[in-house]
This record gives structure tokens, C-alpha cells and sequence, in this order.
């Protein structure tokens, strides 16, 4: 089980969370103009990344407020939460790597 | 190439001296230069495919290149579960092609691999459920597909372990039944494909991970980048499973997938007290006893996708909870090992068996939770569309622009499992 820090509660156990997949996707400006693949683009394709994936959790049994999260897919290991709304953090040099 | 033909008296004659003299049942191939067509993931799906391809498409050189050792990925990691009682008409004919072909392909491999048609039972647990499961019956006897409805006693008379009180906090309101599903040998399945496919001159390279994929002029596959060197190929099938998204990103193409943990467990082997396979979505729990007295047992996937091949315990007793409720002779067994595996989600839950917008790239991937079911069509159909660069009619729904078209198959609403 992961153990998960709430931006706002601090570490919760995963159970506490539900995921909200990747991260970042805004909904389209302008809906009206979006060509059928721009749509699927929005709806269906997701990276899928193996590695740094940035994804949304909500502390639905806490604060009940939506978050971001960067974690390692390769390894599961959270690297940073941060609140939505704010760009995704550049790790950079200092991304902790897996024991 | 010649090799053993298995047979009992094979099997008396080598008991009778002593085991010796069985040879190794594929050889270990080094990559050749280039090759007709290139399978990528040596799972069940992806051996057989290189089988059907060699076997009836007649392509002299077929090589199937895996990153690990063939099936230790999910083909070596699933509750075995076999069966086609799916809604839509485009899901019954997939998977009921996969069943007719489970029926004999022991013998078409000359490969045990113990397909055991001994029922699989859907519990229903809400009205809900009995309403859902009545509709899939009517639907797939409209497919032909056997399906038929179990009152609780009946389900207990199939199925005696079941514990029908009402008194349980789901208690169990009738079944559906499909006779023709139940179980095969996971193992045995890639194992026969490879030793099959290996016997008509199929490479199978292990340890071989594919790192680019190279294009020619007008874009087309020209050559796969691995591990082992550079192959050519102007055809490849992409059979990659939880890993087929990173694979594609080689080539530039995206997909609607997502990858998942999903746990399975096995308890301590016991006598055989396990008819049938059962399987009860509202609360997630699918169990089967194997031929090695291990009752085989599978989880819900995890909340968030992974590539680790493990997930959280709690999946796995919350899946527990629920078997000790269904069958409280189960409480005192003891599990033995768990494990999981990272299977790929579409959005609407059926698969991709379909050429890519990369000329010469083909794709089968998007099994989610239930491949293994598939394993003999799924193949066979792949190879057919690798081999006349056009799908099969049973596969042709089965696009990657059926999301851009709005012509989903959406068995995720019509929960033939709960995800």
C-alpha cells in the first residue's frame, strides 16, 4: 500500500485516496472547434508513461480535495504531491532515485 | 526440423528408462539479420501468432523477440479463467473463436495444455446482477454462445462449496453458467506455442529487448533496434501486453491505454473440492482449483497504473473477504504465494487487434484483465491481419480509430467483469 502525503493532511495510506489518472489534461477551450482526432487525443490517449507520471489522486476519505502527484511507475515510489492548479515541479537533479 | 512427437507411449517409454533422452523442446535462437515478419513479446498471444504465421500463412522467417523469458509476463501470471459469455455481438464471436479453437488445440500442438471446459459460474448477488446477468444470457444465446441461468440451488448443486444463506452480506441470488468455459495450463500454453512454432523454423529470442524501431523513407518499419542488434523487418506485431504503450512510443504512435497492476494468489495445495470456476464481480472475487490441488485466486486490478508487477495488499484481502464469505470452508487455508501482473486497459475494455498509421506495424494489445481466454484466436486472428495486412472479419471492430469513430465496444459498461 502506498503511503500517500495529502498536500493539505500530510501522509494518509493509499486507502484513504482514490486516483484520478494522468494529470494536466485541460478540457478544451473551445470545444466547438475540436476536430474528431483532437477529441480522442483529449478523451482516450493517456502517455502511459514507465517512469516520472504525473497523476491526479482526491483524499476522498480526508480532505476530499483533488491533488498532483509525481511517481516513479517503474518503482511506485512517490517523488512529489502538490496542489492542483500549480505547474508540475521540475525534479531535475535532485529526483530521488529508488534504493 | 524434427522433434519428439509426444504421445503416451513416448511418455511409457522414456518412464521406463529412466526420464532420459527428452530433448530440449525449442532451440535457443540468435538473431538472424532480417526476417519476413518480427513478433515483439513472447507471450501466449505473441508465440501463437508467430505459429499462425508460419503455420498458415507459410512466412519462411519468423522470428518472436522477448524481453525476458517466454510467458513470465501475464501469460504466466493469470487465474487461467476461459470463457466467451460477453455482450456484444463483436465480443462473442472474438472470444467464442478463442474458445472453439481451446477445444482441440492439445492436439493441433501435440501440446497438453490441459484445457479443462469444467463450467464457469458468474454469481449474481443484486437485483441488479440478476437483471445484468439475464440480459447477458438472452444475448448470447442470440450469439451462440451457451450461457444459461442457475437458481441458488442449482448453483449450489453445481457448485457444493457455494454457501447459498441469506444471511451473508451479499448473498447469492442465482448464477449465470457457461458449460463451455473453465481452465487451461497457463504454462503449458506458451510452451506448446513456442515448441510448435520453433518445430516450423520460428526464432524464439529471449533476453531481447527492442529499443528503437527504425523507418524507411515513406515511414514504413524497415528494422527493429534491440538489445541484440539490429534486425530488419517490414512487418511487425506489437504483442507487448502491459508494455505495448512504451513499445508503440518507439514508433511514435500513442494509444488509449493504460496499465495495471492486477494481483492473483494461490492457496497451499489441498484434495480436489473445487468443481468449477466461480467468479463474482460485484465483490471481486474469481477462484478456481488447478490440477495441483492450488486454489488459484484472482484480485481487482490497482487504483493506479504501474509497470512493478505488484500492488497492495489490500486488493488481495479485500478479494479474501470475500472468498471466506462465498466458501467459509476456505478461512483456515493458508495462501501461499501472490504475485501480479500489468495488464492494459482501453477505455471502453476490449482489445486492439489492428494495423497502426506506421506501415508494416501491427498491434495487439488492450486485453486488459481477460487475455488469457483469448490466447488461441487472439494469436490467429493477429497473424492474419500481419499476414494480409487487413483484419480478419471477427477482428476488423477491433480498431484503434474505433475510438475516433465512436463505434466503441463497451464491455466496461456491460461489466462481463467488474474492473
Amino acid at each position: 500500500m502506498l503511503l500517500i502525503a495529502c498536500p493539505y493532511c500530510g501522509e494518509r495510506p493509499e486507502i484513504e485516496f482514490s486516483y484520478g489518472g494522468q494529470a494536466h489534461i485541460a478540457r478544451p477551450a473551445r470545444p466547438a472547434e475540436l476536430d474528431d482526432a483532437a477529441w480522442t487525443e483529449f478523451l482516450y490517449m493517456r502517455d502511459n508513461t514507465k517512469g516520472v507520471h504525473a497523476e491526479r489522486w482526491r483524499h476522498s476519505h480526508g480532505c476530499g480535495r483533488f491533488f498532483n502527484a509525481l511517481r516513479d511507475t517503474a518503482t511506485d515510489r512517490i517523488l512529489a504531491t502538490y496542489e492542483t492548479g500549480k505547474p508540475r515541479p521540475d525534479l531535475g537533479a535532485t529526483r530521488e532515485l529508488a534504493p | 526440423m524434427s522433434r519428439q512427437r509426444f504421445s503416451a507411449l513416448a511418455l511409457i517409454r522414456r518412464g521406463l528408462s529412466g526420464h532420459r533422452g527428452w530433448l530440449p523442446q525449442w532451440r535457443k535462437a540468435s538473431p538472424q539479420p532480417a526476417y519476413d515478419a518480427v513478433i515483439v513479446g513472447g507471450g501466449g498471444h505473441g508465440l501463437g501468432a508467430a505459429y499462425y504465421l508460419a503455420k498458415e500463412h507459410k512466412l519462411g522467417r519468423v522470428a518472436v523477440l522477448e524481453k525476458g523469458w517466454i510467458g513470465g509476463g501475464n501469460t504466466g501470471r493469470n487465474t487461467t479463467i476461459i470463457r466467451s459469455n460477453y455482450l456484444f455481438a463483436e465480443s462473442a464471436a472474438l472470444y467464442d473463436h478463442a474458445v472453439k479453437m481451446w477445444e482441440d488445440l492439445s492436439q493441433v500442438l501435440n501440446y497438453n495444455v490441459m484445457f479443462s471446459p469444467r463450467g464457469v459460474m458468474m454469481l449474481a448477488h443484486t437485483v441488479h446482477d440478476v437483471q445484468s446477468s439475464k440480459r447477458h444470457i438472452h444475448a448470447n444465446r442470440c450469439n451462440g454462445v451457451d450461457n444459461e441461468w442457475l437458481e441458488p440451488e442449482e448453483a449450489k448443486a453445481f457448485c457444493p462449496p457455494l454457501n447459498i444463506s441469506d444471511n451473508i452480506r451479499y448473498p447469492v441470488l442465482g448464477a449465470a453458467l457457461q458449460r463451455r468455459g473453465g481452465t487451461a495450463r497457463h504454462d503449458a500454453v506458451a510452451w506448446g506455442y513456442a515448441r510448435a512454432a520453433d518445430a516450423l523454423g520460428v526464432d524464439i529470442i529471449e533476453n531481447c529487448e527492442v529499443t528503437g524501431i527504425r523507418k524507411d523513407a515513406r515511414g514504413a518499419v524497415e528494422a527493429l533496434e534491440t538489445t541484440r542488434g539490429l534486425i530488419g523487418a517490414r512487418k511487425v506485431g506489437v504483442s507487448a501486453a502491459g508494455s505495448t504503450s512504451v513499445v508503440m512510443k518507439l514508433a511514435g504512435v500513442r494509444l488509449p491505454l493504460e496499465s495495471y497492476p492486477l494481483q492473483a494468489l494461490v492457496s497451499e495445495p489441498v484434495k480436489p473440492i473445487f468443481p468449477c470456476v466461480v467468479m463474482s464481480n460485484t465483490i471481486h472475487a474469481y477462484i478456481s482449483q488447478s490440477d495441483k490441488g492450488e486454489l488459484v485466486i484472482g484480485a481487482g486490478t490497482d487504483a493506479y497504473t504501474s509497470y512493478t508487477q505488484r500492488g497492495a495488499l489490500h486488493i488481495n484481502t479485500h478479494t479474501l473477504d470475500a472468498i471466506c464469505e462465498l466458501f467459509p470452508q476456505f478461512r483456515r487455508l493458508r495462501m501461499l504465494r501472490n504475485w501480479g501482473g500489468i495488464v492494459d486497459v482501453t477505455p471502453d475494455r476490449s482489445p486492439i487487434i489492428a494495423k497502426t498509421p506506421v506501415p508494416g506495424l501491427y498491434v495487439n494489445c488492450g486485453w486488459g484483465t481477460g487475455g488469457f481466454k483469448a490466447t488461441p484466436g487472439s494469436a490467429h486472428l493477429f497473424a492474419w491481419t500481419i499476414a494480409r495486412d487487413e483484419p480478419h472479419p471477427i477482428n476488423a471492430p477491433f480498431t484503434i480509430e474505433r475510438f475516433r469513430d465512436g463505434y466503441l465496444i463497451d464491455e466496461a459498461a456491460a461489466a462481463a467483469v467488474a474492473h
